[in-house]
């Protein structure tokens, strides 16, 4: 899933008026890409710039713009790649970025990428940017579909009829790139500017050249006269104050335009339009210039191909209403099988490994005499928590992301979402939700930026504050230790997944009834509109996502958990070896919060690793482990039956397991996901609901079962 | 050509086409509807019921797209005799 959404490094967040875009050289070009989402636009940017941003067959991957650059011929082109969009007369927070870019961004041209087999609703794009402005180029990518599904387009045609330059790309097998640089270059240096093209119905069309002429001095050359006075008369959201900020003044505040707006509507009116008919009018003469456009350039054979109906096939499957959910489920619990079975070996061996090492720096700090405290807080505090953050995290997550990452980019994932929208409309909530919540399994901070694929604000909330339900990579490898060693132990793997995915359904299941609480109290609210586009299926190219979720993903989440844990470990350790009366400071805390624990069916060791582990989930663990044994360092990844027995002898019951399972589920997000939440929501009080709705569920549910165990046992 | 008759665009059934006659609502979805290219004439598809019947997926100019029977049932549809059906557009 988009587990790490590369959201740090080349984030853009002002896309207004580029003062983020770093040239390297003085006349370096500034490229914005756009097109609509999944048409292999992120794909383009990657093959040009040798960035690695992510690129998954699901609508609305690219949440952020991110920005590279490249070097042809001795030019150099940096390129803003925008959020897919279908449009920009804007309603979403992404069109708004998208299209405040395009107008505002002083970029020196526009790309904007079309999916060939699909290019009709691609073309309404292109229009609209030509609108902005003529040095657009038009890249025809996903060729290779298009042949095969028996599609050929007259580019020459094309590039006459529009005035642009076509280039046919296909991004995957790197071809075509070039040429669309070489275009790219000729049309930013192109000074000509062409007609809007699209004709409006004449009765507009008589009535726009008065406002036009006024706004000629004030707006052009940056902006096209006709554009604006057409956005003055329908603005779209935002719109206004875009303008306003780029030019540095109202229009409307210009008495001038003010009066030529006004009677420039008069005349409309007078023609029965009204702002809702005068919009559909505007959008109805894009749609009727991109249907003639295809009709004479774009041949298609006239039944169905070949890919389609068997895209249409496998629909069927993975959508009907017989078998689209348990194949959803046998998928989810063949991935959790293979993810156990596969991390057991690899994962003993690294510890046998690293812990190995270990032993060999101690040898080289004794051999340099240095003191005991040093080597205590360096190979016993940070290093052997980065050994078992390591041994445990990476093995599942070598075999986690890149079995994700395939059903992406085959384009599962929007089917996850169409098979679940029914519950999640239930909940008035988004069916997209579905997306960010399978997001949240790799990184619940990834999760939470994943969201913005969501346009109501309302519902957004509701899917950041639910997206900490579901377990993240980091809280795996203790669900599944704890599986394994109290119900499972000595028996199959394929029971453990079993239970595994049981316990993945019962964290959607609380989603759900979450989501559905949020939006029946806090949250009051209709579920808003829907639309979610079903991409076609694609072959995922294995090797790339093998190699991309190891080296992208894995490791960036392996790098951000290292960092975490580094720190914390030294911390732990300075808790544990620093006494008060003749006890650590740990077992002092421990001790202080057991009364309280007790009450939910655990003890104090537990909720203090659950405390501790707040800037990393996967040391809660290591750490409860650490508690028990009183080592003053964290325990090292023994045996499971030796771990079981450790836990047993210490009190340990079944219930503490499912205790520590369900809080392990539903307690406050970690560090991160804390800050992703504040940044994303700009608000403490929705960081702290989000804080606060898992730790209640899963404390709540802990009491319960407490209670009802506790009378059990009265009972018996 | 007997057969046609106006329906909501929730009332196809799986397989069967229709050509947009009205567009019965405002604001987000009536622009959101446009971008996919929605407009009066538009021929959909209906492709595939979800369970429980909803969402649905449509066949429009040549995407796939799932919309929720609540937005369907306020476009309204000329039904298109079956042999019409194939094209998308």
């Amino acid at each position: 899933m988009g587990l790490t959404v590369d959201f740090t490094e080349y984030t853009v967040q002002n896309p207004v008026g580029a003062p983020f875009l770093q040239k390297l050289h003085e006349d370096d070009l500034v490229i914005a890409l756009a097109g609509n989402p999944n048409v292999g636009k992120s794909t383009i940017f990657n093959a040009l710039t040798g960035l690695h941003q992510h690129t998954g067959n699901w609508p609305g991957k690219t949440v952020v713009n991110a920005c590279g650059r490249c070097e042809r011929q001795g030019q150099g082109y940096l390129l803003v790649d925008l959020p897919g969009t279908y449009s920009i007369m804007a309603h979403s927070p992404e069109e708004t970025t998208a299209r405040d870019f395009l107008c505002f961004g002083k970029s020196d041209a526009a790309v904007v990428v079309c999916d060939a087999t699909c290019l009709e609703r691609n073309l309404n794009l292109v229009l609209q940017v030509m609108q902005i402005t003529s040095k657009t180029v038009l890249c025809l990518n996903l060729m290779d579909e298009a042949r095969k599904k028996q599609i050929s387009i007259d580019t020459a045609l094309f590039a006459q009829k529009l005035g642009i330059p076509v280039v046919c790309t296909t991004a995957r097998e790197e071809t075509g790139l070039d040429e669309l640089l070489a275009a790219v270059c000729s049309a930013a240096q192109n000074p000509t500017v062409l007609p809007d093209p699209v004709a409006l119905p004449a009765d507009i069309e008589q009535v726009l050249p008065p406002l036009c002429q006024k706004l000629e001095k004030l707006v052009s050359p940056a902006l096209s006269p006709r554009w604006v006075a057409l956005r003055l008369l329908c603005p779209d959201d935002g719109i206004l104050d875009g303008l306003r900020d780029f030019l540095g003044r109202d229009l409307l505040d210009i008495p001038e335009i003010a009066a030529a707006v006004q009677s420039t509507w008069q005349l409309l009116q007078q023609q029965h339009y009204t702002k809702q008919s005068l919009r559909d009018c505007l959008v109805r003469s894009l749609v009727h210039r991109a249907e003639q456009l295809c009709a004479a350039c774009v041949f298609s054979a006239p039944s169905p191909s070949a890919p389609r109906q068997l895209d249409q096939r496998l629909d069927r499957i993975f959508l009907s209403p017989k078998s689209g959910i348990p194949i959803m489920v046998l998928l989810l619990f063949f991935i959790f099988w293979l993810t156990i079975t596969g991390a057991n070996y690899p994962s003993s061996l690294l510890a046998d490994g690293l812990f190995w090492i270990q032993e060999r720096l101690s040898d080289l700090f004794f051999l340099l005499h240095a003191p005991d405290w040093l080597h205590g807080a360096l190979v016993l505090g940070v290093y052997r928590v980065l050994a078992w953050v390591i041994s445990v995290m990476l093995p599942p997550m070598a075999i986690f992301f890149p079995l994700f990452t395939l059903l992406e980019d085959f384009g599962y994932l929007p089917r996850v979402a169409f098979n679940l929208d029914h519950c999640f409309q239930k909940a008035n909530a988004c069916g997209k939700q579905a997306l960010t919540m399978c997001m949240g399994f790799g990184c619940n901070a990834a999760g939470v930026v994943g969201c913005r694929i969501i346009d109501s604000p309302r519902e957004r909330l509701i899917a950041i504050l639910t997206n900490s339900l579901v377990p993240c990579n980091g809280r795996f490898p203790s669900l599944i230790a704890l599986i394994s060693m109290f119900f499972v132990l000595g028996q199959s793997s394929l029971l453990s997944a079993l239970i595994l995915t049981g316990v993945i359904l019962l964290s959607v299941a609380m989603t759900f009834l979450s989501s559905r609480v949020l939006s029946r109290t806090i949250l009051k609210g209709q579920p808003s509109s829907f639309a979610l586009e079903l991409p076609p299926y694609r072959r995922p190219q294995i090797g790339k996502v093998i190699v991309r979720s190891i080296f992208d993903r894995t490791l960036f989440v392996l790098g951000r958990a290292a960092a975490v844990a580094a720190p914390a470990g030294l911390f732990i350790w300075l808790l544990a070896n620093f006494s008060l009366g003749g006890q650590s400071i740990l077992s002092h805390l421990s001790s202080l919060l057991d009364p309280f624990a007790r009450w939910f069916g655990i003890d104090g060791v537990i909720l203090l690793a659950f405390l501790l582990g707040f800037p990393a989930n996967e040391i809660v663990f290591p750490l409860i482990v650490m508690g028990y044994l009183q080592s003053g360092v964290l325990a090292e990844t023994g045996s499971l039956p030796e771990l079981h027995e450790l836990l047993v002898s210490n009190g340990w019951t079944v219930w503490t397991a499912v205790s520590t399972m369900i809080l392990c589920l539903f307690h406050w997000p970690c560090s991160t996901t804390c800050l992703t939440i504040r940044k994303e929501t700009g608000s403490l009080r929705w960081t702290a609901l989000s804080i606060l709705l898992p730790t209640v569920i899963g404390f709540s549910l802990c009491l319960i079962l407490n209670l009802l165990v506790c009378a059990l046992t009265q009972l018996g | 050509m007997s057969t046609e008759a106006i329906t909501s665009l929730s009332q196809l059934t799986v397989g069967q086409s229709g050509q947009v006659t009205e567009l019965h609502l405002g604001g987000e979805m009536r622009r959101r509807l446009q971008d996919l290219g929605v407009i009066e004439g538009t021929r959909i598809r209906c492709l595939q019921r979800s369970i429980f019947g909803d969402p649905c997926a449509y066949l429009i100019r040549g995407a796939v797209i799932a919309l929720r029977n609540h937005d369907s049932r306020q476009i309204f549809v000329r039904t298109l005799p079956l042999s019409h059906s194939g094209q998308s557009r």
